[in-house]
């Protein structure tokens, strides 16, 4: 079946030229000499005023990074990047010492105003406190923590967060604050020799946030990061950590773009979390990276590592993600459930268009007893992208009650796409019970048969459903395009292929 | 320069291999010069490792280790044994072609029955003046070494239009212990032909001996042919075979794969859809106990717009096996219209099993309706319980649910007899379990 012409035309909304976020914000900023060497790795951690530990820890990952090759098993194509061609630290130049909030500089602030963080978000940037009565009650505080370039300007809310007892900063603050928690928990769940961009984000990282919610603490507010590559040449790597410790739960969201330029700019953050016993976490992210122009040039290299780590019993990891940015996007969120009745979660809608290359997916690592995952994955290819799931699923031999259940979706649009699917499900026991499908109409065949019951065709039906499953995360996320990325979740399914 | 000699795992220099089997090797200059050409892509690659992402879950450097010297050619003592396996494997009706420790044994096959409606000849005869059987699209090194070192096979040429009377059973039997053998077959199916070939794996009480087996077919238009694959080798024996069929148009082909025997086996098959309107069903079941480490990987490359395809795999693994699924259907650029359906099962029937499943689609036309499944899992407890209830015992129950399980892929085809007997395997296979 061919697409229905609704679902084309949304796509089209979201093409490549209609790219909104590709201004440039004239700043003058700081940077590191080009090129990456074991003095650039003391420059930045000399730059964020370290202690000795981490340097020792980052130089370990340069000399680890040095013996690494690149990984070229994901199905993308890109010229050889020249990892001394690029800057690896950039910030933007203090006007003076930025102690208080209200001494950014007025230029980025008008950056995130252009981006569309909504005009009250802005003024919490600034720090200014809305008045009493003023606002709208309905509406949930969300925490901000924006990194431009290669450093975090803002963070907002703080105070209200530490009367909570959480702990929200960036993690070059962190690291000097929090050195205990940071030590325990950095590394932890991606090593430092994890994968080639892993560990050269643990040589190099700059920034990100980090996030402690301390046991049996509900997080009063959404956090949020937004990341912004400004500056020409440089790789963005952000480094982002969140624990939340027995009984908490803390939801966060990420939202990502980059002016619009002829040359590809690299970005490889690594994010960790952590839950422990009891503990919720919940990530979204909206990634609108610039996607490069028509003729696929420029563009983003999205190079991520995302993991998350069930570490205590009947803990949970949710991870939403709506892509639709990038050049590039090699990124992979996943779960390792190593406590008992632990439960990851994975739902991903992928879009690709224009030159645009996605290779994405996510891995659920069964270790503990009585563990589930559940994976919704929905790819839109079109103009002449290529776009791949790539997920894992694994129960190890002790893994015993395993369950997992994989639906993943493609939809082309146009001749000149690719969609693709690469599952590998291990199944080492048993007792682990997987299903893994390809067809819409059994997402939950008794729900869609309520709807169709009630006078809906089978198509809303599924919307429907579609829509309800990820609604909730998609509603809190702050950013304007929010409301585009919901969008496409009811973008018709009609025509779709395995 | 100073090159090292590539060595395997028991010191044996790789190159030797070749060098002491060159003598057997059937060929003219040219041929020879093919051959040399693809051992050195062997040499260069050695056995496929898990870093090789189509070797992943089999890595041949681990299971197998190295690549065993050919096996002598047989002697009278030798084929009278064979003689023995091959009546036990034999399927009634059919005519038989058999190769003994990858040498074809005329005495044994039924080559004037075939000769009013077959063309014939061994690969032996063939490769004197053709040494394009030994060229295939794949660089694999499974194939390569095959490609240097087949001794001989069949060669088959079904002209167009012939309606075959009986099945085409090609038969292997192994004699020789720790050797390996290596075949090439061709199979050529004209246009509008109708034919039913069998291969059958057997041992004939050799211990620890190596197959690899390659098979060419090519099939015209409006064809109607089935192709079924027994591989019932010795429980400590390698089997690797690689398939490579191209299907014209408005053909139906039926594929059967059975795997109920060696350590190690893989089957890969390359299957390409190259003529409109055809329609392909390919199956397969493995039966896997104790160690043994089963592989299916399928291919199915739809290049054609209009073409049809369906997949049913199921697994049942006991004991500490490992069985391994790897479907890929590609649909090329030009290919809309096109329907291609996945399903793989696994039973495991032991906490120490393994399942690893990896369907994969490589899609790149929008118009088309593809889907695969997966699922993993143990016998359903209530309807054991409800077996038993019954009065059944435990292992009954279990082996009735089993056979309702790989039964789903056996139903697939369409022959009485050759139903029949893939069930009788399938029936003996559950019963030595018990």
């Amino acid at each position: 079946m061919p697409a229905v012409q609704e679902t084309v035309e949304r796509v089209k909304r979201i093409d490549v030229d209609q790219y909104r976020y590709g201004f440039e914000t004239l700043i003058e900023s700081e940077k590191a000499p080009k090129g990456l060497s074991e003095e650039i790795v003391k420059y930045i951690s000399q730059k964020k005023n370290e202690p000795d530990w981490m340097l020792q820890w980052r130089l370990e990952a340069y000399r680890r990074w040095l013996t690494m090759q690149e990984p070229t098993w994901a199905r993308v194509d890109y010229p050889k990047i020249d990892f001394q061609d690029l800057y690896y630290y950039a910030a933007p130049k203090p006007k003076k010492t930025v102690s208080s909030l209200d001494e950014i500089d007025p230029e980025i602030l008008k950056t995130y105003e252009k981006l569309g963080i909504p005009l009250r978000e802005v003024a919490m940037l600034e720090g200014v406190e809305p008045k009493p009565g003023e606002e709208d009650p309905a509406r949930r505080k969300i925490a901000v923590d924006a990194v431009f370039d290669s450093v975090s300007v803002a963070t907002t809310f703080k105070a209200e967060l530490k009367k909570a007892g959480v702990i929200f900063m960036p993690i070059s603050e962190a690291i000097r604050e929090h050195p205990e928690l940071v030590q325990k928990y950095l590394g932890s769940v991606v090593p430092t020799s994890d994968n080639f961009y892993a560990t050269l984000n643990s040589a190099v990282f700059s920034d990100g946030s980090f996030v402690y919610v301390p046991p049996g603490v509900r997080c009063p507010m959404e956090l949020s990061t937004y990341f912004r590559i400004n500056e020409r040449n440089t790789g963005q790597f952000e480094r982002t950590l969140i624990i939340a410790d027995k009984g908490s739960y803390v939801s966060y969201l990420e939202g990502c773009t980059a002016p619009q330029r002829d040359e590809n700019q690299l970005h490889a953050a690594v994010v960790e979390l952590v839950a422990l016993d009891d503990a919720e976490i919940k990530y979204s992210t909206v990634q609108n990276w610039y996607p490069g122009n028509s003729e696929g040039k420029g563009g983003i290299y999205n190079f991520v590592t995302k993991r998350g780590d069930c570490r205590g019993a009947n803990s949970k990891i949710s991870w939403t993600q709506v892509e639709t940015g990038s050049a590039i996007t090699w990124k992979y969120p996943s779960c390792i459930l190593r406590g008992d009745n632990s439960r990851g979660e994975f739902y991903s809608i992928a879009i690709s268009n224009g030159y645009q290359q996605v290779d994405s997916g996510t891995k659920m690592i069964h270790l503990g007893k009585n563990t589930s995952s559940r994976i919704i994955s929905k790819g839109i290819a079109a103009g002449k992208s290529q776009n791949t799931y790539r997920g894992l699923v694994t129960a190890h031999r002790k893994a015993t009650g395993a369950r997992n259940f994989t639906a993943c979706d493609s939809l082309l649009i146009g001749d000149k796409c690719g969609a693709h699917t690469v599952p590998y499900i291990e199944a080492k026991n048993s007792s682990a019970t997987f299903e893994h499908e390809a067809t819409t109409s059994k997402i939950s065949e008794d729900v869609l048969f309520y709807c169709i019951q009630r006078g809906l065709s089978q198509e809303e039906a599924v919307g429907l459903v579609v829509n309800g499953f990820v609604k909730d995360v998609l509603q809190q996320l702050p950013m304007e395009f929010a409301v585009e990325a919901q969008k496409l979740i009811s973008i018709s399914l009609e025509g779709s292929v395995g | 320069m100073n090159v090292a000699v590539a060595k395997t795992g028991s010191g044996r220099a790789v190159s030797d291999l070749f060098a002491s089997a060159e003598g057997r090797l059937p060929g003219s200059p040219d041929v020879m010069a093919a051959r040399c050409e693809a051992f050195e892509t062997y040499e260069r690659l050695g056995l496929p490792h898990r870093r090789i992402e189509e070797w992943k879950y089999t890595d041949l450097r681990a299971l197998v280790g190295e690549v065993l010297p050919l096996a002598a050619v047989p002697d009278a003592t030798a084929l009278k044994r064979a003689a023995d396996a091959v009546k036990a494997h034999a399927i009634a009706g059919a005519r038989k072609l058999v190769l003994v420790d990858g040498v074809f044994a005329a005495e044994l096959s039924d080559v004037k029955a075939l000769a009013s409606e077959v063309g014939f000849k061994t690969l032996r005869e063939t490769l004197d003046k053709d040494a394009g059987l030994l060229k295939t699209a794949s660089t694999d090194a499974v194939i390569a070494v095959n490609a240097a070192l087949a001794t001989d096979g069949v060669v088959l040429s079904i002209a167009d239009g012939t309606q075959l009377s009986a099945p085409v059973q090609i038969i292997h039997v192994a004699i020789a212990a720790s050797a390996s053998a290596f075949t090439r077959s061709q199979v050529a199916i004209g246009k509008g032909a109708r034919a039913t070939i069998i291969e059958s794996f057997a041992a004939a009480g050799a211990a620890a001996y190596q197959v690899n087996d390659a098979v060419i077919v090519s099939i015209g238009d409006d064809a109607d042919v089935a192709h079924i694959r027994l591989m019932d080798d010795a429980a400590d024996a390698v089997n690797i075979t690689s398939q490579f069929v191209t299907v014209g148009a408005n053909t139906k082909l039926n594929v059967f794969n059975m795997t109920s025997g060696a350590a190690v086996s893989r089957l890969q098959g390359f299957i390409t859809l190259a003529g409109e309107g055809s329609q392909l069903s390919v199956n397969g079941v493995n039966l896997l106990k104790k160690t043994e480490h089963g592989d299916t990987t399928l291919v199915v490359d739809h290049a054609v717009p209009n073409c049809v395809s369906r997949e049913i795999f199921r697994a049942v693994i006991d004991d500490r096996a490992h069985s391994v699924f790897q479907g890929r259907i590609i649909v090329r650029p030009d290919a809309q219209k096109t329907d291609g359906k996945m399903m793989t099962r696994a039973l495991l029937l032991s906490d120490e099993a393994e399942a690893d499943n990896k369907p994969e689609l490589e899609i790149f036309a929008d118009d088309v309706s593809c889907g695969h499944g997966a699922t993993a899992g143990a016998l359903d407890d209530s309807l054991l319980f409800y077996l038993k209830a019954r009065g059944l015992p435990e292992k009954q129950a279990q082996a009735l649910l089993i056979q309702a399980f790989v039964g789903e892929a056996i139903e697939q085809i369409a022959d009485d007899t050759l139903r029949e007997h893939v069930i009788g395997i399938a029936e003996r296979w559950l019963e030595r379990r018990s």
